[in-house]
């Protein structure tokens, strides 16, 4: 388990991190979500002991993080990074060795990987022959080639196609099943709901929401609601409990409250039409994030 | 320690098998062996014609001719003389035709002394005629004291060089003999550490910068700590220059003993290689690996700090500048080892490892002085390798404008805890 006691970062004056306190589990996966500058990068490189926090505690299984455990722990940093000039086996094996792995089990490794990203080609390739994509999956791949117990993704999807966030996704998901406890920040909501059983929405430095995303969810409250019917639904527009509106070609989309404003609104549709589809759905994060943070930046 | 060796290991062996450095290394390596080989080559060029130049000669009244004809007063100078029987106009046009390098017509003036005219295609301001004035000054003079009625005895008593004998008072003083001995062996070490830190300097610096400006760093300080990266990077990139440099030397030593026969002996003398006290070779190595770690640090440090690698030359000229200055130090230190100047900065850290082995070699100083350079100088490495890893710690993380020394406070800043 990471955990998180109350750690702050300063820079001089300036506050990245503001008493931060975070329970990630074993074979979980934490979503980080937050703006830019809202402090993930800073986060993750306290916990890799990049930087040294000015307040509070970071312990994994009990112990503080020391390059003694930097065979269990994998980063993918935000700036992805590798050697130009030097070829994916040259480089993979690099890493690797720095890691704590023989050359002998990194070449197999990297052949499993390489085989499952569709790439087996690029072993001998220099990385600045490769496109970006497909540079990721060979970041991705120094990032796991060790099988961490600790997985650090900073933005991992960032900057690839469709077909490729799937297989990266998945790579991902599979990691988690295997037992890594896996911690990644994305600007992706989507992605961050799909696979993630707990987030932490960072504003400036400072936990705005942080939990299981169920709890989150139930604990925001609101609900949105889709109607669908051929009549007008202008008057639900200053219904009491309606927080927006948004009206559709056939019907409208609301926010409201909670769910006793939804059954409200069913009952008062009663003789006004025909419904051909009433639902209440969960909100989004992204809805959520709005609401917290005021902003999005999807 | 293993990830320690693993880094020293990549930072070696992916240089050592760079294009660059065997290209390098080969060409200097062929300028050396040219260079020792100078001589075979240059006979071999010259070998199928004489060397010595070839002049007519018209002396009308032939009452030199047992100076300059067959040997005499021009043997050994490079220059053979010919008597002519002819006129003036066909000595002139076998010169013009090159058959013959010049004309001298040699005449007696109103004191009865020899004096000349010299013809030739070309006049240079080296050439033979420098020789053929001294030649014929020196006929000056036997003519001219034998008029005066000397005999060639007493001409040659007045003209053996003034004997003068030297002797040291203090016996801890070296002799002239045993300075110019030292002296070579100074200079190679002088110019072989300069050289050293000036290419492996930069190198260290433009390595960490491209490591950060490709951002590979933050993934390399994730796996072993930023020092231990930083003396790994330290330690690879000197094994690559001990490397390069036994090769050179190896080679050039190798390449001087083949030509053994016309050089090598002399070649050593001269620079001093014969100089058997070990004591003296052992203080080149400590001397160099000192001055190599002070200079490495530094230029690893500035090199954390920069996230362009065009930024790198910017940052390292103070560097360089100091570098430079110890040389400039060191090869005025040569003529006048003991002077103050050269006393006191064998002291400054800086400057020491060049300024003290040069003492060492010039000078008989006492081993305490040695002692407390060597610790100065340790001491500095400590301190400065104490302030490098804080700000390399932070200076790899820190992106953005740079390219000036204020950075430094701003990496040092971002590797403490707030």
């Amino acid at each position: 388990m990471l955990k998180l006691s109350n750690v702050t970062k300063r820079f001089g004056t300036h506050t990245a991190v503001n008493d931060l306190s975070l329970e990630i589990p074993e074979s979980e996966m934490f979503g980080f979500l937050g703006g830019n500058g809202a402090g993930k990068t800073t986060t993750f490189r306290m916990i890799l002991g990049l930087l040294d926090k000015t307040e509070g505690e970071i312990t994994w299984q009990g112990n503080p993080i020391s390059y003694q455990q930097s065979h269990l722990i994998g980063y993918l940093p935000e700036e992805r990074g590798l050697y130009p000039k030097l070829t994916v086996k040259e480089q993979i094996i690099y890493l690797g060795r720095l890691r704590g792995m023989k050359k002998h089990d990194i070449l197999q490794k990297l052949d499993e990987w390489l085989n499952r990203f569709k790439v087996p080609e690029y072993l001998d390739k220099k990385v600045q022959e490769l496109s970006k994509g497909n540079q990721q999956k060979i970041q991705f791949i120094s990032a796991v080639i060790h099988e961490p117990k600790l997985l650090i993704l900073d933005e991992p999807f960032s900057g690839l196609d469709p077909v490729n966030v799937e297989m990266l996704k998945q790579a991902v998901v599979d990691l988690k099943n295997a037992g890594t406890s896996i911690v990644f920040s994305s600007h992706q909501m989507g992605h961050v709901e799909e696979m993630c059983q707990h987030v932490c929405i960072l504003q400036k430095g400072t936990p705005v929401v942080h939990g299981s995303l169920r709890d989150i969810k139930k604990e925001f409250g609101k609900k949105n609601l889709s109607i669908r019917g051929e009549f007008s639904m202008e008057f639900l527009k200053d219904y009491p409990g309606v927080t927006s509106y948004k009206a559709l070609p056939e019907g409208c989309t609301l926010h409201v409250d909670n769910e006793q404003v939804a059954q409200d609104i069913f009952a008062s549709l009663q003789g006004k039409g025909f419904v051909s589809k009433f639902e209440i759905e969960e909100p989004s994060l992204n809805d959520i994030f709005i609401a917290k943070v005021g902003a999005s930046y999807e | 320690m293993n990830k320690f060796w693993t880094i020293v290991g990549h930072t070696y062996f992916s240089r050592v098998k760079s294009k660059s450095f065997i290209i390098t290394t080969i060409i200097t390596l062929a300028i050396i062996v040219g260079l020792a080989n100078l001589p075979s080559i240059i006979d071999m060029f010259s070998s199928d014609e004489d060397s010595s130049e070839n002049i007519l000669v018209i002396d009308e009244t032939e009452s030199y001719n047992d100076y300059l004809q067959n040997g005499g007063l021009s043997e050994g100078t490079g220059i053979d003389f010919e008597y002519f029987e002819g006129t003036e106009e066909v000595a002139k046009k076998a010169v013009m035709d090159e058959e013959y390098e010049g004309l001298l017509i040699v005449t007696t003036d109103e004191n009865n002394l020899p004096e000349g005219n010299y013809y030739a295609n070309r006049i240079s301001e080296m050439g033979e005629q420098v020789e053929i004035e001294q030649i014929l000054q020196q006929l000056k003079v036997i003519v001219g004291t034998q008029q005066a009625g000397m005999d060639q005895a007493t001409l040659e008593t007045i003209y053996a060089p003034v004997n003068i004998q030297t002797e040291q008072l203090d016996d801890n003083a070296r002799t002239a003999e045993e300075m110019n001995q030292s002296r070579g062996l100074v200079y190679v070490m002088l110019f072989i550490l300069y050289m050293t830190v000036l290419i492996y300097g930069q190198m260290i610096a433009t390595d960490v910068a491209t490591e950060k400006s490709s951002r590979v760093m933050e993934l390399l300080i994730s796996s072993a700590s930023p020092i231990t990266h930083m003396f790994a990077k330290i330690v690879g990139i000197g094994l690559l220059g001990l490397t390069q440099i036994i090769i050179l030397l190896g080679g050039g030593y190798f390449a001087i003993q083949a030509n053994a026969d016309t050089m090598a002996g002399e070649f050593f003398e001269v620079m001093g290689l014969t100089n058997n006290n070990p004591v003296i070779y052992i203080y080149a190595i400590v001397f160099f690996l000192l001055g190599y770690f002070l200079y490495a640090t530094l230029a690893a440090m500035l090199g954390s700090l920069v996230s362009r690698i065009e930024d790198v030359n910017q940052l390292i000229t103070p560097m360089i500048m100091i570098i430079v200055i110890a040389f400039i130090l060191a090869m005025t230190g040569l003529s006048m080892p003991e002077s103050t100047l050269i006393t006191v900065t064998s002291y400054i850290p800086f400057f020491a490892p060049m300024i003290m082995f040069l003492r060492i070699g010039m000078l008989n100083i006492p081993f305490w002085e040695v002692g407390l350079s060597i610790g100065i100088l340790i001491l500095t490495i400590a301190l400065f390798a104490a302030l490098a890893a804080r700000v390399y710690k932070g200076g790899v993380l820190m992106y953005g404008k740079s390219g000036s020394l204020k950075d430094l406070k701003r990496a040092i800043n971002l590797s403490k805890k707030e």
